[in-house]
């Protein structure tokens, strides 16, 4: 790693300079600043003895003020940097009147630490300081975050960057972390209570009379196909650029986050999603990245235009910027709703061009879970090689079931909090993410991950496993196989050492990042014995996506979806995984 | 631990919501008198079970209300987009009014037609129907047109409230509606009112005309 070209003082005034951000009570953590010359600039947490406390402060960033949940004073937190290999004890404040937690996502850690109330811990009463104690048994980008009461979408995260104990596999001269985040004023219980009564109550792109008159979006005989499903095309996000800032690094796009680099050097990136409710897609116009981790694990390198970054997942990727101008990292929200524009530039000062919000996308046929044209229909598989196809124009609804009970398994629960059911769902893991379907130029997807080193586990799994991601989009339900977490399901039970493939099948409208805790599960991609490893997937509308699993943590693990108002609508098991059955290795 | 066990699962689906939305308030010019409005619901609770109250009424300013209905009970969703709904209505205008018993169904019909259908059993054993449906269609993202149908049956003749037996009232309504936010929102509109058959007839006998249009204007509010 090289050391900033910069010295210190000039990267404050240009800092300074670029004030355009107001942050009341905290400044920026120095790996967050704008004119930064590199994650390493500034202070880091680092070393095998951490302190983080915990806080709150108002903060108004994009003209939206709000009480924000802090590390240290900041949003985002600071930077925690380690080393593979090493022990590290972080001890964690609670400065709040309420109880709180941090999760450390991705790592791979003893249950007991994994931060999140009611399953690892109790969690951190107010006053309290909670020590986490492990060793670090991994490298890689990965982030931490609240587990507690939404403090999450409040501000209460940060990145982690583990550096590998033997040689980079992937190179760099420089490298900057770029972390996505939402940030609105209203609450998220008030989020949360405004979707539970209208579903589509941030959506302000829906479809109008005006714009059936304009020619724009679906046909009548479509809309009337659509309305009489009550699906509503529009509905890709469920909380919008209508009340969200979107940020990198806690600026957003007039105050330009900057990051420095030098003309010629290999730049990694690394991409962090830490919003509560946005996918975003990103891209660097007019540059290529090659991604290099995803998650955190290194994969062969893979070139790309574009890339989908799900709620809790991380891409690092490598660039390398010859000219000397200015070069804008663009975090787009999938529903096109807004934007954030970063830059990175050779000198501080430097503003990279703005890009308009494309249209934005329609949901379609395949998004309900009733195109076929994926499927190899003989055996039920899909083919990868096939070209991604582009969305079917919806034909005749006549006859279209939107919920045909008789698909599901008997372990779905059907209620009033089940109005979908995908007909014929396929596995999505080879397409183009939601609304960058038809874009020209390159988009990276789960097909086109293959881990860097093959994994030990080679066994077949023993069993299968169903899981029904289930929602019912009007009244702002949300659940596994039609069950919410208050309603005391089983836990999904895995015998340690056990190996599984899991199947997430996506009975809603709607991409779900699906994280597991304490493990990483293995994308059934059609990467054979280089099937990439990831903490979170982000399940396609209408689609399945498989993982196999080996259950080689002992104890009692989270397992949710990340958009953090779909958990804490109930979108969330516990998973289970006990040394009491025969071990199979 | 306990504790934190328990406060995971309420927080994970089982926080109670509410709202209350004053989807009508409006005023009626008229040559004779100008007439006012409501109509408004709301509910606390859960996601299958909640508490729900609702309110119509109507009458002339500087008179006395004609009709003032409270109803409140209990909600339960029966699949995805309809919930039943049993309580109690009572009314409190001046004159005779009844309590009654309720049964109702109301949800979202395919086409995204908002639905509701009440049945009433009131203390002296008559019974009576009301039904409304209404479209919310977007002509831009903020500005609403939005057709409405009411329709009111009774089993029987009721003299002393001036109700005949069969379809005895329908009114339709129309309304423009310009959301300032998703929650406030202004409109304009007309609404044209005809009572039929045995009601006709009582109201003609009271010197009411059966039937007549008002313009509309009022506010949709909700929290």
């Amino acid at each position: 790693m090289q050391s900033a070209r910069l010295d210190r003082r000039s990267v404050i005034t240009g800092a300074a300079r670029l004030g355009a951000l107001t942050v009341l009570g905290g400044a920026m953590p120095g790996w967050a600043r704008a004119g930064t010359s590199g994650a390493g600039a500034g202070s880091v947490l680092s070393g095998e003895s951490i302190r983080i406390d915990i806080g709150h402060v108002p903060i108004t960033v994009g003209g939206r003020s709000m009480h924000a949940v802090t590390a240290n004073g900041t949003m985002p937190g600071p930077l925690i940097r380690l080393k593979e290999g090493q022990k590290v004890r972080l001890s964690v404040a609670n400065g709040l009147a309420e109880d709180t937690s941090i999760h450390w996502h991705g790592l791979i850690v003893p249950f007991q630490y994994d931060g999140v109330p009611g399953i690892s811990f109790p969690g951190i009463k107010p006053g309290e300081v909670f020590d986490y104690d492990f060793t670090i048994r991994q490298a890689g980008t990965y982030w931490y975050h609240s587990h507690s009461n939404m403090q999450e979408a409040m501000g209460l995260f940060g990145p982690i960057v583990i550096d590998p104990a033997g040689a980079e596999p992937a190179p760099y001269d420089r490298e900057h972390v770029i972390l996505l985040s939402d940030w609105s004023s209203i609450h998220p219980h008030v989020q949360l209570q405004r979707l539970k009564q209208m579903g589509g109550y941030f959506n302000r792109q829906k479809q109008t009379l005006g714009g059936l008159l304009a020619g724009k979006d679906q046909d009548l005989s479509e809309r009337l196909a659509w309305g009489k499903m009550r699906m509503d095309p529009t509905d890709i996000s469920d909380v919008t650029g209508s009340t969200y800032s979107y940020l990198v690094n806690g600026h957003d796009t007039q105050a330009n986050w900057t990051g420095l680099f030098v003309p010629g050097e290999r730049v990694r990136l690394r991409f962090i999603n830490a919003s509560s409710m946005t996918n975003f897609n990103v891209r660097l116009p007019a540059l290529p990245m090659t991604i290099v981790q995803a998650d955190g694990q290194d994969v062969e390198p893979v070139e790309t235009d574009e890339f989908q970054i799900g709620i809790a997942e991380t891409y690092d990727v490598i660039i390398r910027p010859e000219k000397a101008e200015a070069i804008a990292i663009i975090a787009e929200a999938i529903d096109r709703s807004g934007l954030c524009r970063a830059t990175l530039a050779p000198r501080i000062g430097m503003v990279a061009p703005m890009v308009a919000v494309r249209e934005r996308p329609l949901l379609a046929m395949k998004d309900m879970g009733m195109d076929m044209s994926g499927m190899d229909a003989a055996s039920g598989t899909l083919d990868l090689s096939a070209p991604v196809t582009a969305p079917a124009k919806a034909g005749s609804h006549g006859a279209m079931n939107m919920r045909d009970t008789s698909l599901v398994p008997a372990s779905v629960r059907l209620g009033p909090g089940v109005a979908t059911i995908s007909a014929a769902p396929a596995d999505r893991l080879g397409d183009r993410p939601t609304g960058l379907e038809t874009v020209g130029h390159r988009v990276l997807t789960y097909a086109d991950l293959k881990a860097l080193v093959p994994h030990p586990d080679r066994r077949t799994p023993e069993r299968e496993l169903e899981v029904h991601l289930t929602a019912n989009m009007e009244r702002y339900m949300w659940s596994f196989d039609g069950v919410k977490l208050s309603e005391n399901p089983e836990p999904l039970a895995f015998r340690h050492n056990e190996r599984v493939r899991v199947t997430l099948v996506n009975d809603t409208m709607m991409p779900h990042p699906i994280h597991l805790h304490g493990h990483f599960f293995e994308l059934v991609n059609g990467a054979e014995d280089r099937q990439p490893r990831k903490h979170t997937v982000n399940v396609l509308p209408g689609g399945k996506a498989s993982f196999d699993l080996t259950a080689d943590a002992v104890g009692d693990w989270a397992f949710h979806c990340h958009m953090l108002l779909h958990m804490h609508a109930g979108m969330f098991r516990v998973v289970t995984v006990r040394a009491d059955g025969p071990s199979a290795t | 631990m306990a504790e934190a066990r328990s406060m995971l699962r309420h927080e994970s689906g089982a926080m109670s919501n509410r709202m209350v939305m004053i989807d009508r308030l409006e005023w009626r010019p008229g040559p004779q008198a100008n007439r006012y409005d409501w109509e408004a619901e709301g509910w606390t609770g859960g996601d299958t079970d909640r508490l729900a109250f609702k309110t119509k009424g109507e009458g002339a300013f500087g008179g006395k209300a004609e009709k003032i209905e409270l109803q409140a009970g209990w909600l339960h969703a029966i699949d995805p987009w309809f919930d039943v709904r049993a309580g109690i209505r009572q009314d409190f205008q001046a004159g005779p009014h009844r309590t009654q018993a309720v049964v109702a169904v109301e949800g979202l019909a395919p086409y995204w037609l908002d639905v509701e259908a009440e049945l009433f059993l009131s203390q002296k054993g008559e019974l009576t129907a009301r039904t409304e449906a209404s479209y919310d269609q977007r002509l831009t993202q903020s500005l609403i047109l939005q057709p409405r149908a009411e329709l009111n049956i009774s089993a029987q003749d009721v003299p002393e409230l001036g109700l005949g037996s069969g379809l005895n009232s329908v009114e339709l309504g129309l309304r423009l509606r310009y959301e300032i936010t998703r929650r406030l929102g202004p409109y304009v509109g007309v609404s044209w009112e005809r009572k039929l058959g045995g009601s006709a007839r009582y109201a003609r006998a009271d010197d009411e005309k059966p039937q007549g249009a008002r313009f509309v204007t009022g506010i949709r509010l909700w929290f």
